[in-house]
């Protein structure tokens, strides 16, 4: 199995002094599926945008054994796809089909080479009905499938999903779950659905005050922690 | 959530829905034009050119009450114009504002309600329109839904807590809650567009909007331009 992210000692504070990141340590294999745990503000999301460069702490971030540096920027960007809690915010063009053909044109992918795949794309989440339609026309359930799509077309090898069951209704958590259960990338879900972590994720990391503060099964993780929701 | 009724009406199916959105465009320029530069001395042209886009919107088969009603949006400013005319002595003049202003609101209100603005945007980026005011435009019409739907939200969150009745006793009251609400919206607004630029960013966008490809224009769309042209062109001269 080969490591396609690794983190040593990371570290981030934002202007405002908040010390987000405090020396986190993590690994991601290939095809693997992690789930990462911890309360509001632990630093989950923060972690996330410094895996494609959004964010750049001190530290060391190597994705598929590149820096992500300056220099690395684009590659990383090919390599790591980011899903957004908030479909609304990643679909931006006025079609989904542009949309989705955004990311691979930006990479410097050929306009007819961007549409085949933004098509598989399409087909794979099951929204190639509606790639002439407008994003804001679309449910819920099926803006989250474009957005992915959107990540899909860039052929990345790491899909990092933050929220991604946020405004789904049960039947979309079990499509999403479909989808994401079948495609072949590692995968990184930042979430506090621990139902969704259960069933997808193989390995969980639980983050505490910018730190990781254990690792293991989901189960396990969420068993120390006392991270299973009471009603009664 | 509901959608602008042009929205609607622009995914609709006619003969000039079908037309190539450059050559609507230029079409549409052409009666701006004539319509702008007929004097108020000639009331048949202005007859004339009403006609004309009465035609076009028989043929784009739109609501036609409904289309006449809307380019009335348009009557409040040209009024405030047509009324310092009027009392400078000239009613001509005056008459021929409210009508020039008009006419024209309808010219555009059928290109926009005939036309999905994706195609719209890329005829204005073919005729050379500058990228960021395109741009601008794109954003705008997009997130203008997301906007409209949190504000609809944040008033029926302020509805459900004042109990049925309106929130606040005093005009200065409402004034305020209205203010509040707007800075909320406002600071959203904000907060969303470092969101989308956060995930322009993460798809590699570097500044630069990737180039979208346009359809080959049709002989109908060029029959139609000529049609257009010829008609403005007959109305000048008989005028």
């Amino acid at each position: 199995m080969s490591r396609v992210i690794e983190v040593e000692n990371l570290r981030y504070r934002y202007e405002d002094g908040t010390q987000a990141l405090d020396g986190v340590d993590f690994r991601l294999e290939a095809g693997e599926c992690v789930a990462l745990l911890g309360a509001n503000g632990s630093g989950k999301t923060t972690f996330a945008l410094h895996l494609n460069g959004l964010l750049s702490g001190e530290g060391r971030v190597t994705v598929c054994g590149l820096p992500v540096d300056k220099e690395h920027l684009k590659e990383i960007r090919r390599k790591v796809g980011v899903v957004f809690q908030d479909s609304d915010e990643q679909l931006f063009m006025p079609t989904v089909m542009e949309d989705v053909v955004f990311g691979p044109l930006n990479l410097g992918v050929g306009l007819q080479e961007a549409e085949s795949r933004a098509r598989g794309a399409l087909e794979k989440v099951g929204m190639l009905t509606a790639a002439r339609k407008a994003p804001y026309h679309l449910s819920a359930g099926e803006k989250r499938r474009v957005a992915i799509a959107g990540v899909l077309a860039v052929e990345p090898e790491v899909l990092v999903l933050d929220e991604p069951t946020t405004f789904l209704d049960p039947p979309g958590q079990t499509d999403l779950f479909r989808l994401l259960s079948e495609l072949p990338q590692a995968k990184l879900l930042i979430t506090h659905d621990t139902v969704f972590a259960r069933a997808l994720a193989t390995r969980a990391v639980f983050f505490e005050k910018g730190r990781v503060a254990a690792e293991g099964t989901v189960d396990q993780v969420l068993d120390r922690f006392d991270w299973n929701p009471r009603f009664h | 959530m509901h959608h602008v009724v042009l929205e609607r009406w622009s995914r609709r199916a006619s003969g000039l829905h079908a037309r190539d959105a450059r050559v609507k465009l230029a079409a549409t320029l052409v009666v701006l034009l004539l319509i702008g530069t007929t004097v108020p001395s000639h009331p048949l042209a202005f007859a004339a050119e009403f006609v004309l886009l009465m035609a076009a919107l028989l043929v784009s088969r739109l609501p036609i009450a409904g289309a006449l009603m809307r380019a009335g949006a348009v009557l409040p400013f040209s009024a405030i114009f047509a009324l310092v005319s009027w009392l400078a002595g000239d009613p001509a003049k005056a008459a021929a504002l409210v009508i020039r202003g008009y006419m024209s609101a309808l010219a555009v209100l059928l290109l926009v309600s005939t036309t999905p603005l994706p195609d719209l945007l890329r005829a204005l980026s073919w005729f050379h329109v500058p990228r960021l005011i395109i741009l601008i435009t794109q954003f705008l019409y997009r997130y203008l839904f997301v906007l409209s739907e949190q504000a609809q939200h944040m008033r029926l969150a302020a509805a459900s807590r004042a109990g049925g009745r309106r929130a606040g006793s005093g005009l200065a009251s409402r004034f305020r809650a209205a203010a509040g609400a707007l800075s909320v919206l406002f600071a959203r607004s904000y907060a969303r567009a470092d969101g989308i630029h956060r995930a322009m960013i993460a798809r590699g966008f570097s500044g630069e909007f990737p180039a979208s490809a346009l359809n080959p224009v049709r002989l109908m769309d060029f029959l139609f331009l000529g049609l257009t042209i010829s008609a403005a062109v007959l109305i000048r001269t008989a005028a």
